[in-house]
């Protein structure tokens, strides 16, 4: 034997490398027709990785103080030898995350990759989806600029609207009366804490993945087909080991994101405000609201259905439930759509109506969002909410009813 | 291990007895914790009270003070302001102060304790934004009928120069009068009842 399968031989013997190797890639067996939308999870991790390597790099240099942290961002813009560009990578970062995520999220809803047996695995990726929220909204105050500290503020009185413990949740939060230092300095370790928590639950995603296998653009089980493909006897014999043959594709995929990614760095990084919002680029005022504040884009479909719904009673928790309920209702998801079949490719022409409405609905009150609010706007944004909750709470209904088309035995090349 | 002998019952108590007893130690671990996110005592020392001047406060004018890290309004109302209030009460949700927003001193129709000055904090009522002052009488952009008030831009709330919020609108109730007195003639002490309250 060679030194080095003398070595392996040695690791092997005291921690299963080969074995994680082999049962995770190399003989780790994915459906053979994956397409453009099974890019995204591995686009994700991608994502995850680079902003916890920027992330961390810029909290050698930024300073979580109230008199201090919107002078040392630009200390980082400016003195910090390619200080802009790890900001930007982090700035710009968060936005590609997110984008990745929907688009994973959206190939879920065509294929139904949270039917059984992966109902967990859904759950899972909600929970991860709820994690970068919070970490999305506690790095948003670190650069102490006027929208870090007003949207903050919009967003800790969203607590602050639920019935009797509300008032007292805020002030905890903030631990201070309002958003202070002492508000800045804890955002900053839970905006550090997050990301780990992010990256187990990834990791927890993947145990859950690998154990039911992956679902496919035609949303049939592979693993209850016939067996043996020509690396093994035993393997669904329609697929392929995810390890070179998927490795090679997400590694094409990362090559063509990463263009997209590098020219928003360098040619727009604050992406005409919706990246980076124009307000933020002046310090931290607590006197004085800027005139108009929208969240970032991947929070401002929810943040249009807060506004929506108007205050009952001299209350405004109606719409902050509303809120809430817009993100808890994804975890029912896999119970909600009663279609006897899976993928969109042989589901009936309603859901893929309702699809397709959903995703419309989604877009405009993302729109809506970011603008400031008016009659009509607000109209608008309330036809979207009912429209966006009917998208899923009829689905029990329109699912079953739907025409669906036969599923093929095996998969279609 | 042997199962000879075993009291299966006994183990059973010790285990959820241990449990119990354990989860108890959590949950006390647990409160310095969560205590520690509350304000600290320096945070709750500086919301002491603080004085505004208003001897070159002007009719029309608004003067900002920091009074526990929110901005409070001290706006010197014009007569025509004072005689335009009482029409507002149509368009409003809460005309008379129901809701306790202010201390009883200030449920008055001005919701003031000398009518020309209104105290009040600035910060919409609905999710916290500082809303803008808008004196004008009929300006474009917010319509012949406005009176002079305050606009959220945020999410389009509007109050009037009472403080008082306007009806259909996303803000719940009206803006918070905070406790004050007045020192002398000129300076008001914002943050603190008077002796008569």
């Amino acid at each position: 034997m060679s030194t080095m399968t003398n070595f392996v031989a040695w690791i092997d013997k005291r921690y299963p490398m080969t074995q994680v190797w082999n049962e995770h890639l190399a003989q780790y067996y994915a459906p053979k027709n994956f397409n453009f939308w099974y890019f995204f999870g591995s686009l994700a991790i991608l994502m995850l990785v680079l902003q916890i390597g920027t992330g961390v790099w810029l909290a050698m240099s930024y300073k979580p103080d109230a008199e201090l942290a919107f002078g040392s961002i630009e200390y980082i813009m400016r003195d910090v030898e390619w200080g802009w560009l790890i900001r930007y990578m982090h700035s710009t970062g968060a936005s590609f995350f997110f984008l990745a995520i929907y688009l994973h999220m959206f190939r879920g809803l065509l294929y139904g990759s949270y039917r059984e047996p992966r109902e967990l695995l859904w759950i899972i990726g909600v929970l991860i989806y709820l994690a970068m929220m919070a970490t999305a909204f506690f790095g948003y105050l670190l650069p102490w600029g006027q929208m870090s500290y007003w949207g903050a503020q919009v967003i800790i009185n969203l607590f602050s609207a639920i019935p009797v413990i509300g008032p007292d949740l805020g002030v905890w939060i903030r631990g201070d009366y309002v958003i202070s230092d002492v508000t800045l300095n804890r955002f900053f370790a839970l905006h550090f804490l997050l990301p780990f928590i992010l990256a187990a639950l990834v990791f927890i995603h993947i145990v859950a993945l690998h154990k039911v296998g992956s679902n496919n653009p035609d949303g049939i089980e592979i693993k209850q087909g016939p067996k043996g493909n020509r690396w093994s006897p035993d393997a669904p014999a329609d697929g392929i080991p995810f390890h070179p043959y998927y490795t090679v594709k997400d590694i094409f995929g990362i090559g063509v994101f990463l263009f997209l990614f590098a020219a928003v760095i360098f040619f727009a990084p604050e992406m005409g405000g919706f990246f980076i919002e124009y307000p933020n680029f002046v310090p931290a005022d607590p006197l004085k609201t800027p005139e108009h504040i929208a969240p970032v884009w991947y929070f401002t479909p929810f943040y249009a259905i807060l506004r929506a719904v108007p205050a009952v009673a001299g209350s405004a928790f109606p719409g902050v439930l509303a809120m809430v309920l817009a993100i808890v209702v994804l975890f029912f998801l896999p119970w909600l759509d009663r279609s006897p079949v899976k993928s969109v490719r042989y589901k009936g022409p309603i859901f893929k109506g309702m699809l397709w409405m959903f995703v419309v609905v989604f877009i405009v009150l993302g729109y809506l969002g970011t603008q400031p609010s008016s009659p009509f706007m607000t109209l608008l944004a309330q036809i979207c909410t009912i429209l966006y909750f009917v998208f899923f709470l009829a689905m029990p209904w329109y699912s079953k009813i739907d025409k669906t088309k036969p599923v093929p035995e095996r998969l279609t090349p | 291990m042997s199962a000879d002998g075993v009291d299966l019952k006994k183990r059973r108590i010790l285990t959820a007895a241990t449990s119990v007893v354990g989860a108890v130690g959590v949950g006390f671990v647990a409160v310095p914790f969560l205590k520690a996110w509350n304000p600290s005592e320096r945070a709750k020392a500086a919301g002491a009270p603080v004085e505004a001047d208003i001897s070159k406060l002007e009719p029309g004018q608004l003067l900002r003070v920091k009074w526990r890290g929110k901005p409070v309004w001290v706006v010197h109302r014009t007569e025509r302001n004072l005689r335009d209030l009482p029409t507002m009460d149509g368009r409003l949700a809460d005309p008379n102060s129901e809701t306790p927003q202010q201390p009883s001193y200030c449920k008055n129709p001005t919701r003031s304790i000398k009518s020309e000055y209104l105290v009040a904090v600035g910060i919409c009522t609905h999710l916290g934004c500082s809303p803008a002052y808008r004196p004008e009488i009929g300006p474009a952009d917010l319509g012949p009928d406005w009176l002079g008030g305050f606009f959220c831009a945020c999410h389009g709330s509007f109050f009037d120069l009472a403080g008082r919020v306007y009806r259909g609108v996303p803000a719940p109730t009206n803006l918070e009068v905070p406790p004050h007195h007045y020192l002398s003639e000129h300076v008001i002490l914002v943050g603190e009842d008077g002796e008569a309250a």
